[in-house]
């Protein structure tokens, strides 16, 4: 017994030893690690092919790739980043390691069932990476019908792994939304909850209730490809329409289970970094669910060109212009939070902080896309590409990056450098705007996506938004390396580097095997700061 | 009126511009107050209150004010409503064709266009009468194309087993681009034509020539014609290079290996390729070609293969 009881406070890095043990391992931290290097690994390989292929377009003529090849990088890009890289990332990777430590848990509820969703995201991982370099599949990440439909088998490959994918994003979903009801320590009640919480509830309200759309897709497309079933395919009478339905009933809510875990991680940066109360802390958690319930109920807005009733369009726009409110809400209490407070501009802050400027771009630029008589001009341009990346790339994988910044001492037990942290950031952030904002120009003045030719007009675009590229993944290797390095030459991290009062701070740095020495008892509220004595 | 582009908006060409135009930049401006409100909030928190020693703390802690939440809750709605009525208004009236238009039909193939007036007349670029409401009834004989006129201002998914109709009008003469924004393969890029505004006695005349294309012309230079306005030109090359399909140039009379053994490439074997296009396909090409049957008549079946046998 004592021997146990010496294992269980040894750092959950240090418990067991080898491959095999990381392998079978029932840890929540072990299988969040393991994700978050899986996820920064296809970041990067769907980072790559973007790259190949804004190369190819610095000039509209062919330079090096044929428009075969630009099609199915541009598909590579799109799935990879899609479904391997921002709808399971934040969850999975920062999700699964902190959840059950700001919590006050042992672990999650269902461990066993946390490392079979892992183990689901691996296999269809690579189902997924199979059908598309097999199959050569051009068809774009929206697959639509019925041209992909003319790529089987690899879109029915594709279907599948997005199926097993699905999987592995349910039961995360339903393991996050049980332990939250069931593990909380003792005191912790659901308005001391730090936000990162509230996001990932909502997340997983969205992953339990959006994702078995899929499925339903899936039987379709087999019914269809079996037993020659018209539902897609108009040469056997069925309707396009209907799998644009299917596809965005889904993918909706999609976009926000990619956004809402970073409005998570930015409230608990912002929080710690000025010192502050998040200001309106229940508006704030509210505004969360709400986002999550709205996002149900507006996949139509995808759909204002593509030939559903105007009274379809109408509604679905009304919708829509919903969701804007609550995201504006959490902008204006995100900046209210800064004043009075003691802002340290570290580099999880810099990041945080400009999560808040692209995600402001990136919600305005989707009130413009609603307004119904703009988005048939702007409608498949890049404006719209521009506006997603924005949210995805800008906001989403801005705040995971700022997180894996903020929780990496907390994980690894190691501080970065923070100057080489520091550049990094400022890096990225003039990277990420150079290279998507000109594309909204691009956009409005009508230069539709998906195109390897190119009006000889918007060559210059296209060349300023590669220069940002190449200044943007500069910034992304910068910071990759140095968080590398720290395993290296980092100092031995604290256990609260930055001072910050949810949970996870107060046990060690990395945690011990079962997170806390004795179970924490929460007396106040997860940004419960001082104040300067006057 | 000053017709050409802005800093963000292409150039104006129909009355569509007066709808979508004031309502962009009406929300730009919002934006831009907006976005302008937080940054400056955000740089000057944060330049105040940076922390300029270790352990400093916040000098407040506020935790809600519900006359300020309230108040950002409720100001970005009453703005969101109104541009929600701003943009349906507006959209209505770009889907509903007034009284009187004129209607040309439009089949979109994999990578061409083809635009069919009541008259007969069949072009691959669209020629309209300037200050006219002219109505689009599309479909496609393939995929998903979509149909965007930039300087018009206007866009709508062109979709197999439906007809899907958008109307403009014109306010000037000129010819403006026409591209396919639905991804569609391939040569979904090179996939443009242009609308050409022209004044309507010059449409009359237009109209008049096109419908009877062949009118005192050889089969073989009325195929010649067909070769570019049936879009046949979008895979097929007559210069020998190789594209999506078989170039014509020195095809006729050859022996081609097919997916069924070798053809010779005779008349026949011409007739079939255009109404049972995968029948026999030529080795090294995907059979991606849609049928011609119903589209191109006997007689004009017959000019593009003496047109063929002309290209040596």
């Amino acid at each position: 017994m004592i021997a146990h009881v010496h294992h269980e406070n040894i750092n959950y890095l240090k418990a067991s030893k080898g491959l095999k043990n990381w392998l079978i391992t029932v840890d929540h931290k072990r299988i969040g690690m393991m994700y978050l290097a899986s996820i920064l690994f296809f970041f990067i390989a769907g980072g790559t092919f973007a790259g190949l292929f804004r190369f190819e377009l610095w000039s509209p003529l062919k330079n090096f790739l044929t428009p075969d090849q630009y099609n199915q990088f541009f598909t590579l890009h799109g799935v990879i980043m899609v479904f391997l890289v921002v709808v399971p990332g934040i969850p999975a990777a920062l999700g699964n390691f902190i959840l059950p430590i700001q919590i006050g848990a042992k672990d999650l509820a269902f461990p066993k069932l946390n490392l079979t969703s892992l183990y689901l995201y691996w296999i269809g991982a690579a189902i997924a990476l199979y059908s598309i370099v097999a199959g050569h599949a051009d068809q774009g990440w929206t697959m639509y019908a019925p041209y992909s439909l003319s790529r089987n088998p690899a879109v029915l490959y594709m279907m599948i792994a997005a199926f097993i994918l699905g999987f592995s994003s349910i039961l995360t979903g339903l393991n996050f939304i049980v332990t939250m009801h069931n593990m909380r320590a003792p005191g912790m009640t659901w308005y001391r909850m730090p936000l990162f919480l509230w996001a990932m509830y909502a997340t997983g309200i969205m992953q339990i209730f959006a994702t078995p759309v899929l499925a339903i897709t899936l039987i379709l497309l087999l019914l269809e490809n079996f037993f020659g079933i018209g539902i897609f395919d108009p040469a056997l009478g069925g309707d396009p329409l209907l799998m644009q339905h299917f596809f965005w009933f889904y993918s909706h809510p999609a976009v926000y289970i990619i956004v809402v875990p970073g409005f998570g991680i930015a409230s608990e940066i912002i929080a710690a970094f000025s010192k502050k109360d998040i200001f309106g802390y229940r508006f704030v958690a509210y505004s969360s669910v709400a986002i999550a319930i709205i996002g149900f109920v507006v996949w139509g807005h995808h759909m204002f060109v593509a030939g559903q009733s105007e009274l379809a369009d109408s509604i679905f726009s009304f919708l829509t212009f919903f969701t804007a409110v609550p995201s504006a809400i959490k902008v204006f209490n995100w900046t209210a939070t800064l004043y009075k407070g003691s802002i340290d501009l570290k580099t999880p802050m810099l990041y945080a902080l400009q999560f808040l400027f692209n995600f402001t771009i990136g919600g305005l630029t989707g009130i413009i896309l609603a307004i119904l008589s703009v988005d048939i001009h702007l409608h498949d341009t890049y404006f719209v590409v521009s506006h997603f990346h924005y949210v995805a790339m800008g906001s989403t994988m801005i705040a995971f990056i700022g997180g894996i910044h903020y929780w990496w001492p907390k994980m690894t037990g190691k501080m970065y450098n923070e100057k080489v942290g520091q550049i990094a950031a400022v890096l990225v952030f003039i990277g990420f705007n150079t290279t998507f904002f000109i594309q909204l120009i691009m956009g409005s003045q009508g230069s539709p996506r998906r195109y390897y030719h190119y009006q000889d007009q918007f060559q210059i675009h296209h060349q300023v938004s590669t220069i940002g590229f190449v200044i943007l993944a500069t910034g992304l290797f910068m910071a990759l390396f140095n968080l590398i390095a720290s395993f290296f030459n980092g100092s031995v991290a604290p256990a609260n580097p930055w001072g910050a009062k949810t949970l996870e701070w107060q046990t060690d740095s990395p945690p011990p095997l079962y997170n806390f020495k004795e179970t924490p008892v929460v007396t106040h509220g997860p940004y419960a700061f001082e104040t300067e004595k006057a | 009126m000053d017709n050409s582009k802005t800093f963000w908006l292409p150039e104006k060409a129909s009355t569509f511009v007066d709808i979508v135009d004031p309502a962009f930049d009406l929300f730009l401006w919002i934006s831009i107050f907006f976005f302008g409100l937080i940054i400056i909030l955000v740089t000057v928190f944060t330049v105040k209150y940076l922390r300029r020693r270790p352990n400093q703390l916040a000098t407040a802690q506020i935790t809600h004010n519900l006359t300020l939440e309230l108040g950002w809750t409720i100001i970005p709605l009453i703005i969101v409503m109104g541009l929600f009525f701003l943009g349906m208004k507006g959209f209505l009236h770009m889907r509903v064709a007034p009284s009187g238009y004129m209607q040309v039909n439009v089949k979109a193939q994999k990578w061409s266009w083809s635009f069919e007036y009541p008259s007969g007349a069949v072009n691959d670029t669209l020629v309209v009468p300037v200050n006219t409401p002219v109505k689009l009834a599309m479909t496609s004989r393939d995929v998903l194309h979509s149909f965007y006129i930039a300087a018009f201002r206007t866009k709508a998914d062109v979709v197999p087993n439906r007809w899907h109709a958008l109307w403009f009008q014109a306010t000037r003469t000129g010819i403006f681009p026409v591209q396919c924004t639905q991804y569609c393969g391939t040569n979904h890029s090179y996939m443009l034509t242009a609308v050409k505004v022209v004044e309507p006695e010059a449409y009359q005349e237009w109209l008049a020539t096109a419908s009877d294309p062949g009118k005192g012309k050889t089969p073989a230079e009325f195929g010649a014609i067909l070769y570019q306005k049936r879009g046949c030109n979008a895979c097929h090359t007559i210069d020998g290079s190789k594209a999506v399909g078989p170039s014509w140039k020195g095809i006729f009379g050859k022996q081609e290996t097919t997916n069924v053994g070798m053809v010779s490439v005779d008349e026949a074997y011409l007739h079939e390729s255009m109404m049972t296009p995968t029948a026999k396909v030529v080795t090294g090409f995907q059979p991606v070609m849609p049928t011609f049957q119903g589209v191109l008549s006997d007689r004009e079946v017959a000019a593009l293969v003496e047109f063929i046998k002309t290209l040596k």
